[in-house]
């Protein structure tokens, strides 16, 4: 019997890690476009430089996602 | 075609039958929170993981060395002792199904086939240092990690967007959870529509109809690929209801951190070494989130008959999986009296989930939490 305690911390690691990470960078997402809302309902012109950050934080997390389907799919690799 | 007997037809359409109930069992996993949330309506959520699923079945190259990974010895298995195993697993899906249970499909396999095994076999077929290193330990360290990583990721996310305008954080996260429930599918195509092309591929392997150490020919990976598909479509609606709406109210902020923490552990698992039930991860994602959130509240009661039933699926699936090869090994009758006998005890537990049908338009509607159930 071999049971992999280290790969098995590993695992723990590595998703808390990522999870912790994917998540406060969406939430950084959330809060730029809550805060362009925000700007624009006194100035219909304002919020680019929210607009700009939130969209940096969702193309992060959509890197992740296809790093995911990277994993995923056996040809890629 | 002459290798191509009576068995190896019973074998397959049951290894078939077996894959079906795969996939509307595991359709919660990934869509639970999202129809629970609503970020997805609940007919676009499974057609989604279906077609998910089927992509995931031709994406899937690597053939199955083994039947069961080890758990019990290949070589004494027989096609009437898969036959067997596969009737087991089949039994314990319908069953926990009709309890609106989420249980692991893939122990259900293997308890069958240890039950199989063990009759047809003896006791030394089975390896129990395997089976304790690839299901009790993982079954174990599934729920308690990813609900730790889901409990903390909840948390974060509502202390951040705690300011946040409401309206921007409920449609966002819903968004974001499309994207981590389409992983789960696609990670759930590639691993379980496998397993079965590699039980009817070994099955074929085993009569002779197909050279030893054969891929998958074209049309086993059609049909396996298929049946998990349809059965993802339709639903196991009676699941998705305990794991969206059973274990604790989710809002969109949780699913998406229970989501994402699910695909993380999901996937860092299958690529550190040591594999975790996608089940028992999806259902501790989903727990941890509710943890997370202040004042949202745990049905530990759902919880704990949710950990009975995954005690207690290896052993009942196996105890099946027994009396079915203790008939089918006696030879082409037995194999038919089992099989009648199976299909007469699925249409009872079909007719029994008759009397109180769960189905895409009523799957939400669940009274709230009580307010004695609080954690």
């Amino acid at each position: 019997m071999d049971i992999k305690w280290t790969a098995l911390g590993q695992v723990f690691m590595v998703s808390l890690a990522v999870s912790v990470v994917v998540v406060v960078v969406f939430s950084l997402g959330v809060m730029a476009l809550s805060a362009r809302q925000t700007v624009r309902e006194h100035d219909s012109g304002g919020g680019s430089g929210a607009l700009a950050a939130a969209v940096v934080c969702f193309a992060a997390c959509a890197a992740v996602v296809g790093y995911g389907i990277y994993l995923i799919v056996p040809q890629f690799h | 075609m002459e290798h191509i007997t009576f068995l190896v037809v019973v074998v397959i359409i049951t290894a078939l039958a077996f894959d079906f109930t795969n996939g509307f069992h595991d359709t919660a996993n990934a869509m639970a929170t999202s129809i629970a949330t609503g970020a997805l309506r609940p007919k676009v959520a499974v057609a989604i993981s279906a077609v998910l699923n089927l992509v995931g079945a031709f994406l899937s190259v690597e053939v199955a060395k083994t039947i069961s990974g080890g758990i019990v010895d290949d070589r004494l298995v027989t096609p009437p002792m898969v036959f067997a195993g596969l009737v087991g697993a089949i039994l314990w899906n319908l069953l926990t199904w009709l309890l609106g249970l989420p249980s692991s499909s893939s122990h259900a396999l293997f308890g069958g086939l240890i039950g199989a095994v063990w009759v047809g076999a003896g006791m030394q077929g089975v390896h129990f240092g395997t089976v304790l290193e690839k299901i009790l330990i993982p079954a174990v360290a599934s729920p308690l990690i990813a609900g730790f990583v889901a409990m903390t990721a909840t948390f974060l996310a509502y202390t951040m967007t705690a300011r946040a305008r409401h309206e921007s954080v409920t449609r966002t996260f819903r968004l974001g959870q499309v994207a981590s429930a389409s992983l789960v599918s696609l990670a759930h195509g590639t691993n379980d529509a496998q397993k079965t092309m590699g039980v009817i591929t070994l099955t074929l392997i085993s009569t002779g109809a197909l050279a030893s150490g054969s891929a998958p020919p074209f049309w086993v990976i059609t049909i396996a690929g298929l049946a998990i598909a349809l059965g993802t479509y339709l639903g196991g609606w009676r699941i998705i209801r305990t794991m969206g709406k059973g274990i604790t109210e989710i809002e969109s902020p949780q699913g998406f951190a229970a989501e994402a923490s699910a695909t993380t552990v999901i996937l860092a698992s299958s690529h550190l070494g040591f594999a975790l039930s996608t089940t028992q991860v999806v259902s501790g994602a989903i727990l941890g989130t509710g943890l997370g959130r202040r004042l949202a509240r745990v049905r530990w009661s759902v919880a704990g008959r949710m950990a009975l039933a995954w005690l207690l699926t290896l052993p009942a699936a196996a105890a099946v999986g027994a009396v079915a090869a203790a008939v089918a090994t006696t030879g082409t009758l037995g194999v038919t009296i089992a099989a009648l006998v199976t299909i007469a005890a699925a249409a009872g537990l079909y007719a029994a989930s008759r009397r109180n049908p769960v189905h895409a338009g009523n799957v939400n509607d669940v009274p709230p939490v009580p307010q004695q159930a609080a954690a």
